[in-house]
């Protein structure tokens, strides 16, 4: 009895035994990290075990020849199936760590006999790393704050807050899969590091950079942040020797390490978004000696006139790297990441990067949407970091100001920002349960308060020495407290409502918004059944097995991947938006009329042509209403061959019906996606569901491609490209000549000949 | 930095244990004694910081040295062969040239570490453990260097 009566009293006031709460934290882990794996399978239970988007198709198929020819061959793997007529070195051109990890795993688990299909890895890696990014969370955490259950929160939140979930369900094999691991895991080894000053954990930092690295474009981040850390806390009069050994080790490993992937190359180098950490190694240079020489001499003019000398280099520096820059040594900002400081700058002058969805500036809902109750912790959270402004709060801060500017940029950033989120969430909310989770009053404040019962003269001693201990007085400990059960359990279990409500959220928007392959389309039938709309994967199986292995795709570059992935056939354009110039031609091809797009795509040796239409099915993601993309980036190219002007009305409308421009009824887009659209109606109703028009009484003609095959909801239209005439006619004049469109009086007039030169 | 420099002034007494010749013990009377001239040529500064330098610093930590200054040496006549005879193979230019900055900078960060002056910013960390993390770092840096030198 009173062994468990001990039991329990040590266990409310928190004074536990070392190996329960190991145990504890141990089972709250793997719970968190369980319920992070399972809350990512909905797409995978209620559909199947497949790839989701596009770019993963891409990853899942170098993954596929990774795992098949062996690490050697992908690494200089020259990809003749992609670019058509350029193709792609692929082993260069891409950030191998994705597909490197998951071969890596599926030898492991042959290895283990347990044999597992590649897509099944593909398909569950994400799920897996988030696991792991739930555990660097929570040792992020742990360096950020004393408190114990800090870091349990963070993990909590990381593992399921849908920002981080939308692009790591089961089946989305993409770079931010592991990415988002590594980011949170290096940033935890950066933070070690820095606080033992330790030469190791710099140099396991620089370790795990280098696969970030090699895992995401979107390292240039950390190679921002980690400097930019470093940089105010030199100006914040922080220096100190930890700083030079941490930084230094991780920059002189990291950058090296980073130069060893083919794409990243001299970049480092080279390029303006790494020279901020070059920058920042040179100052901690000097800094560190300025600081050595300033510990041998003692004159205070001596010190100034070091500071000075700092400052002018850094300005001489600072000049230096803007004048390479100017002269071209340095390569500029790229477009991409340029266009998050200048926000109009994509739009004008790069309309491929503007084209992309994920590329817009996020709107308020979204941040609610994706973060629920953490979003509003999260200020609370960078405020506490202030109050205790230790170096890896400055991190913090540093952080949540960097990501909250860039997520608010691009949509796509909200990935980064969400880890930041969790954290400082966390950290507002653990210190929220510090204060009030204690049943028991903490001794100080008892004392203080006794004292005030006491009389005047022992606490006004005590007040004395309080505020001796601390100069300011908004920073010393109130004397007043909560210690009132009744507001203590109401604040708890308010806390605890929020923290229920945001589970709910999380599990609803994950299963609602974030779980649905876009390559399976999913509806509703009236009683509720669930209707699957399997178009693509129809169309790609169809071009898979009814068309002659070398035969050249020609799509938009959204299906590029896909195509490459599920229908296995060369493609001329895909979603890696490398050449701006062989997009515009596809881009031309399809806006022009018959006679220009025909020779291009003799040119090109395409066989076949595809299509996505959804007007029957109100599709709203088809190639009509990306169709003024494809004009804007031809225009870019050809300013005086394709003009966007010409596809509107003369009153500015963007209309396909009887009203459309003579230039949008002639483009063959137009006319390939409404090829026969007519005939699936009663004579002059045909509608289009997307675009919610009456279409034109006559459909258009197509003579220079044939139909080859449409899906059962006419979403993927594909066509064959003719072969030149036989006799030699153009294609216009056969077709009119074979649908017997001839005058019937055969007039014997004669046109004017041109002279024969042969 | 006055708050730091406090917070060093106790550190000695404990470092004493591990190695008599500590910096920062005698270094402070010296400094006193430079402070009373104040206004002397600059030769006669440097001349001071150098014999300052001589007197106070460690055997071992001179030895440090001395591979820092070869490094550097070797990294400017890398330096100047490439700006002589131009970068054609930029990639081993530059894992020479890194190779030698980064043993740098392992050798600053050995050197910080192993000082007694800075007892107090490392805890727990002894020069044993310095060295291994010292050992540790080249290695990874090697390892790299030699990958990207092809």
């Amino acid at each position: 009895m009173a062994d468990s009566g001990s039991i329990t009293e040590s266990f409310f006031k928190g004074s536990s035994g070392r190996n329960t709460r190991g145990l504890l934290r141990l089972t709250i882990l793997s719970l968190i990290a369980a319920a992070a794996i399972s809350s990512r399978l909905f797409s995978v239970i209620r559909f199947e075990s497949i790839i989701h988007e596009f770019d993963p198709w891409f990853n899942f198929r170098a993954t596929k020849y990774l795992v098949q020819h062996g690490f050697y061959d992908f690494w200089d793997w020259f990809d003749d199936r992609t670019w058509h007529p350029l193709g792609r070195v692929t082993g260069g051109t891409l950030y191998p760590g994705l597909m490197v990890t998951s071969g890596a795993i599926y030898h492991a688990l042959r290895a283990l006999t347990i044999p597992v299909d590649i897509r099944n890895i593909c398909v569950l890696l994400a799920p897996g790393f988030s696991g792991l990014t739930a555990y660097a969370t929570y040792l992020f955490t742990n360096e950020m704050s004393t408190s114990p259950s800090a870091g349990l929160l963070a993990a909590a939140f990381m593992g399921i807050a849908p920002g981080y979930i939308s692009r790591s369900v089961a089946g989305s094999y993409d770079n931010e899969a592991i990415a988002i691991f590594l980011l949170v895991f290096t940033f935890f080894l950066w933070i070690k590091a820095l606080k033992l000053g330790s030469a190791f954990w710099g140099a396991l930092c620089a370790l795990f950079y280098g696969y970030m690295v090699s895992a995401w474009g979107g390292y240039v981040f950390i190679t921002n942040l980690i400097p930019l850390h470093v940089f105010v806390l030199v100006c914040m009069g922080r220096f100190s020797p930890r700083v030079y050994v941490s930084y230094c080790t991780w920059y002189a490993l990291g950058t090296l390490a980073s130069m060893q992937i083919p794409f990243v190359g001299f970049l480092p180098i080279r390029s303006s978004e790494h020279m901020s950490a070059l920058g920042v190694f040179g100052l901690l240079q000097l800094v560190g000696f300025v600081e050595f020489v300033r510990a041998g001499v003692p004159s205070k003019q001596f010190a100034t006139l070091l500071r000075g000398f700092v400052l002018v280099v850094f300005a001489i520096a600072f000049g230096g790297l803007v004048l390479l820059t100017v002269s071209g040594v340095i390569a500029p900002w790229t477009g991409r990441f340029y266009s998050l400081w200048d926000t109009g700058y994509a739009k004008i002058h790069i309309p491929i990067i503007a084209s992309v969805s994920e590329h817009q500036p996020t709107a308020w809902p979204a941040f609610f949407f994706d973060l629920n109750m953490l979003i509003w912790l999260f200020p609370a959270g960078v405020y506490l970091c202030f109050q205790k402004l230790a170096d890896e709060q400055v991190f913090v801060v540093v952080y949540a100001i960097l990501a909250s500017y860039f997520s608010g940029v691009m949509v796509r950033l909200m990935l980064t920002l969400t880890p930041i989120v969790c954290v400082s969430a966390a950290l507002a909310l653990s210190s929220l349960l510090d204060t009030y989770l204690t049943i028991k009053s903490p001794t100080e404040p008892t004392d203080s308060s006794a004292d005030a019962v006491n009389g005047t003269t022992a606490s006004s001693k005590k007040a004395e020495k309080a505020a001796k201990q601390d100069g300011l007085r908004s920073l010393s400990k109130p004397l007043v407290g909560i210690y009132t059960t009744f507001s203590k359990t109401s604040v708890v279990s308010a806390l605890t409502a929020y923290l229920l409500i945001f589970v709910l959220h999380c599990t609803w928007v994950t299963s609602n918004a974030y779980s649905s392959p876009s390559v399976v389309l999913a509806s509703r039938m009236p009683d509720g059944s669930q209707h699957i709309i399997d178009d693509y994967r129809e169309a790609y199986q169809w071009l898979r097995q009814n068309t002659p292995e070398n035969a050249k795709i020609m799509s938009w570059w959204d299906y590029g991947y896909q195509i490459g992935g599920m229908a296995d056939r060369p493609t001329l354009v895909d979603n890696n938006t490398w050449n701006n110039t062989h997009i515009a031609t596809v881009g031309k091809a399809m806006s022009s009329r018959e006679e220009v797009s025909y020779p291009i795509m003799r040119q090109h040796e395409v066989d076949y042509v595809l299509v996505v239409f959804g007007g029957l099915l109100g599709y709203s993601g088809d190639d009509i209403n990306k169709f003024l993309w494809m004009v804007r980036i031809a225009e870019g190219i050809w300013p005086d061959e394709v003009k966007e002007r010409d596809f509107f009305t003369d009153r500015g409308e963007y209309r396909v019906d009887e009203g459309a421009t003579e230039t949008m009824k002639n483009s063959l887009m137009y006319k390939m996606s409404y090829y026969n659209y007519g005939a699936l109606f009663p004579p002059g109703q045909a509608q289009d569901r997307v675009r919610g028009v009456r279409m034109p009484e006559k459909g258009p003609e197509l003579n220079t491609v044939e139909e080859a095959f449409t899906s059962e909801n006419w979403i993927i239209r594909i066509y064959k490209v003719k072969d030149l005439d036989n006799v030699g006619r153009d294609h216009a004049s056969a077709s009119s000549f074979a649908k017997g469109n001839k005058k019937k009086k055969t007039t014997k007039r004669r046109g004017p000949k041109v002279l024969r030169v042969e | 930095m006055a708050p730091k420099r406090t917070a060093r002034e106790p550190t000695p007494s404990a470092a004493t244990t591990q190695a008599s010749s500590t910096a920062s013990v005698p270094a402070i009377p010296t400094k006193a004694s430079l402070k009373a001239k104040d206004n002397q040529s600059p030769q006669e500064v440097a001349l001071g910081i150098w014999q300052n330098y001589l007197d106070t610093t460690p055997q071992r930590t001179k030895l440090i040295d001395v591979f820092m200054s070869f490094l550097v040496v070797v990294g400017v006549l890398q330096f100047v062969y490439c700006v002589v005879a131009g970068n054609y193979p930029f990639n081993a230019f530059l894992s020479g040239f890194s190779s030698t900055v980064g043993q740098f900078v392992l050798t600053a960060s050995l050197r910080i570490q192993t000082n007694g002056e800075n007892k107090a910013d490392f805890g727990e960390l002894s020069p044993e453990r310095a060295f291994a993390d010292f050992v540790f770092g080249s290695l990874i840096l090697h390892l790299f260097c030699i990958n990207f030198i092809n």
